[in-house]
């Protein structure tokens, strides 16, 4: 299913259309509409393929959520196709927010247990898998803690525990990092790609800062606002697993030029 | 992954005592004597208002037909206990019966109104309606039309108790977290898990604001019906016996019968605090000490 090339030309990155990895979701002419004439996304093109890690990137007002509440089936797309490809369908997802999002009357593991427990899984039935997933966080010894007992970085974490504990192939984050400190944001950074080399899952990842788009993710979609459009699309072919070594590393840094390049570019589009 | 440096904001209940500074002293004396304060200080006026209330009697030489002195009343309370707790037994059940009422009423209304957005634009206007048009007026019609006294006093108490678990719990409903609310709905979540797992636990602090005060109205409301019901057939309840004793001149009982009046709305306001605190306590900011 790799084999026809893709419908619209991506000129900055056509070596990803011939790597092996088959496709999972496409989106092809996507508008979304708001009232009469409120214009949140124009023409979006994305394809995913199974193991990206994909950042969109811009500057607020861009799209870049609505492209994922799109993705995330919360609202059709006015206009356009979302493709899911691959055995992937959108029913099979993790998300994790900007807040942590976790229920407040419920402790650490409840909330983990929660995509379980309304596909009618007991707790007891997933109890070793929240468990698991608690562990992989690093949150194991807190299962049993209320969510305002954690700090924010915690609670970010067990969102991201929970986002994953059904082992979803596909996990789309909205600029989960964006309100904690910079030195939780940075450990939080190295955590994740370690998770998702551990558990092998696409991500699509909103954010509107650079240096966390090139440290993360393999391709970066650049956005302007008004109307929210892609404008550009970077490859980051470093390779993984990325450590502290790479945020120091000369290609890191040209890549962080590349992406503000592009960025700005975003930025004088809207103004 | 490690959490190290997360770990150090869970609250560590045995830390070292850290060297206190003179503001810190300063604060926890404070601290100390307010929470002694907070008790002794309203006993201390009630003494005091007692006490000032026998010399007003005393010094004037008030007629007891006219303001009967505190021993007065306390000889009443003690004398006519039995015919009093007879009927602060009455005011109590009926109270307590319209309190259930309006909570099943009112948080049954509330989430049948969130179900169906027709129901709550066709019906919402009378609730309103109901609760605004003042009970007494309404009571004389009830018992016109109610056959059973018991029946009209909770129609009664029942009114006016409903509304604020309706609106609270109703604002509650509505109140649910916009994120957790997209989440269920990416989990496929049915109508029904979602309001068992989020919207009803979401409403729960808000629900419990409105008992508190329907706690509080439920008792009004029953005094109201009982004064307008009179007596018949089922014994007679507080608010009767303060009407008939004041037919008879004899104040002192008036006065025991209200400070009993009084003393029940106390303890339903501190019964319904209690059953929130030890629902909330766990998780909500209301009911959670701040620990720094």
């Amino acid at each position: 299913m790799t084999a026809q090339p893709a419908p619209h030309s991506r000129p900055q990155h056509a070596a990803r259309a011939v790597s092996g990895r088959s496709r999972v979701l496409t989106m092809s002419g996507v508008d979304k509409v708001f009232g009469a004439d409120v214009v949140a996304l124009e023409g979006m093109e994305l394809e995913v393929r199974e193991g990206d890690f994909i950042s969109l990137l811009g500057p607020s007002g861009c799209g870049k959520s609505t492209a994922l509440r799109l993705i995330a089936d919360l609202m059709p797309p006015t206009a356009g196709r979302i493709e899911w490809q691959g055995g992937f369908h959108p029913g099979d997802l993790g998300v994790v927010f900007q807040e942590p999002t976790l229920m407040p009357w419920a402790t650490v593991a409840q909330n983990v247990w929660l995509p379980f427990r309304l596909r009618g899984k007991s707790f007891a039935a997933a109890r070793d898998e929240v468990k698991e997933a608690l562990d992989l966080v690093g949150l194991g010894r807190f299962m049993n803690a209320y969510p305002r007992e954690l700090s924010g970085g915690m609670k970010m974490r067990v969102s991201i525990a929970r986002a994953m504990v059904t082992h979803p192939r596909l996990i789309l984050m909205d600029e989960p990092f964006a309100a904690l400190d910079e030195i939780t944001r940075f450990k939080l950074n190295n955590d994740l790609l370690q998770l998702k080399a551990r558990i092998g899952c696409t991500v699509i990842f909103v954010t509107h800062s650079v240096f966390e788009s090139v440290f993360l993710s393999d391709r970066i979609v650049v956005m302007a606002a008004r109307p929210g459009r892609v404008i550009r699309e970077l490859g980051v072919d470093e390779p993984y697993p990325r450590d502290e070594d790479f945020r120091t590393s000369a290609d890191y840094a040209a890549h962080c030029r590349a992406a503000s390049a592009a960025l700005h570019e975003a930025m004088g589009d809207a103004a | 992954m490690s959490i190290a440096e997360d770990a150090r904001h869970v609250p560590d209940g045995n830390a070292p005592p850290a060297q206190i500074d003179a503001e810190e002293a300063r604060r926890a004396r404070t601290r100390r004597i307010e929470r002694i304060a907070r008790w002794t200080l309203p006993a201390l006026v009630m003494v005091l208002a007692i006490w000032g209330w026998h010399r007003v009697v005393t010094v004037n030489e008030i007629p007891h037909y006219i303001l009967p002195g505190p021993g007065l009343v306390w000889e009443s309370l003690v004398n006519d206990r039995a015919m009093l707790m007879d009927a602060a037994w009455l005011t109590f059940r009926i109270t307590f019966m319209a309190l259930i009422l309006a909570v099943l009423g009112g948080a049954g209304l509330a989430i049948l109104f969130n179900q169906s957005r027709m129901l709550e634009m066709s019906f919402y206007p009378y609730a309103v309606i109901l609760q605004v048009t003042p009970v007494v007026a309404i009571a004389p019609l009830i018992f016109i039309y109610v056959e059973s006294k018991i029946a009209g006093m909770l129609i009664c108490a029942w009114i006016v108790a409903f509304f604020p678990v309706l609106s609270s719990t109703t604002l509650g409903l509505n109140s649910v977290d916009h994120n957790l609310r997209d989440l269920f709905k990416i989990y496929r979540a049915s109508r029904w898990q979602r309001l068992v797992h989020l919207q009803l636990p979401s409403a729960l602090p808000y629900f419990l604001g409105g008992l508190r005060i329907a706690g509080g109205l439920s008792l009004i409301g029953a005094v109201v019906a009982e004064l307008v019901a009179g007596t018949g057939g089922i014994g007679s309840g507080l608010a009767f016996r303060i009407q008939e004793a004041g037919y008879r001149l004899n104040i002192a009982r008036m006065f025991a019968a209200l400070s009993l009046v009084a003393a029940m709305g106390v303890f339903i306001f501190a019964a319904l605090s209690l059953v929130s605190h030890l629902l909330l306590r766990k998780w909500h900011e209301s009911a959670v000490k701040r620990e720094t």
